[in-house]
């Protein structure tokens, strides 16, 4: 059966072909998500610092001023995925919209709105946690885990 | 003038944590989802917290910590250790979520108040 076979017509050995490819492959567009992820990440950032400064003008201490910050960020978030603006945003954004508190709100709301139909109890209510859930839950447990290792370091 | 302040440092360390966001999500592609990437970040900033190492980078960069997800890490791990220094081994329990209970108490109403709002597009 194999000797019936035609020998391959291209005269380079599989490692030459590997290389070829690659070389040929479009350029991973890696470099490209990490300049937008740069640029959105750390415009939303800016805004967040830019709020923290008018809450301290505002008479709010430091700490007072960045938790209000996280709350105001949280409902602009929320806000733009009812919109369905800061999916938009996300598809060029990469990792941008999704590390910074914004997009925890987004993983809240976008869940629950598409599963809506499900109903207000399953549906919105359960789904608001999909990715939130497991958020809470690591960084809960976690931060129990320390506190219980500091209990006994000091 | 006081209002501008910080704002650089923010946008430079902001994005510089976005950048590692997207780098682990393009580079273990396709397991990374953007719910793990939360996960880690916010896993993370509870470890990085713990071991003293966030606060320098709150220090430095401001909103540029505290905004991305592990800046919710490491007001969590240091709810807790603050809350053992204060109150013993309960503290443990209490501190973490006592500390960011308003970011979680807003991401549950504002939420659900949108998700009631609006409809899904398409």
């Amino acid at each position: 059966m194999s000797q019936n076979m035609r020998p391959p017509t291209l005269k380079i050995t599989p490692e030459e072909y590997k290389d070829l490819s690659t070389k040929l492959t479009p350029k991973p567009t890696v470099v490209k998500n990490c300049i937008w992820a740069f640029f959105v990440g750390g415009l939303i950032c800016a805004i967040g610092q830019v709020i923290i400064n008018l809450f301290v003008a505002g008479g709010l201490n430091p700490t007072q001023a960045s938790t209000a910050a996280t709350a105001l960020l949280i409902f602009l978030g929320a806000l733009l995925t009812g919109l369905g603006i800061y999916d938009e945003i996300g598809k060029y954004a990469g990792a941008g919209s999704v590390v910074p508190v914004t997009g925890f709100a987004n993983s809240i709301v976008s869940p629950a709105l598409e599963f809506k139909r499900e109903g207000y109890v399953m549906g919105v209510g359960a789904r608001l946690f999909t990715i939130a859930g497991p958020v809470l839950v690591y960084g809960i447990a976690t931060s129990i885990v320390v506190g219980i290792i500091y209990y006994f370091l000091h | 003038m006081f209002l501008f302040q910080m704002i650089i440092p923010a946008f430079l360390v902001g994005g510089v944590i976005c950048v590692i966001g997207q780098l682990l999500m393009d580079l273990t592609k396709p397991s990374f989802t953007p719910a793990h990437v939360l996960v880690t970040f916010v896993t993370g900033g509870a470890i990085l917290g713990a071991l003293g190492w966030y606060k320098p980078l709150i220090e430095i960069g401001g909103a540029g910590a505290s905004v991305p997800l592990s800046g919710f890490g490491y007001s969590l791990a240091k709810g807790a250790m603050d809350a053992v220094s204060r109150e013993g081994l309960m503290g443990a329990l209490s501190g973490g979520v006592a500390a960011t209970a308003v970011g979680i108490a807003a991401a549950v109403l504002f939420g659900y108040l949108v998700s009631i709002a609006f409809n899904p597009k398409g």
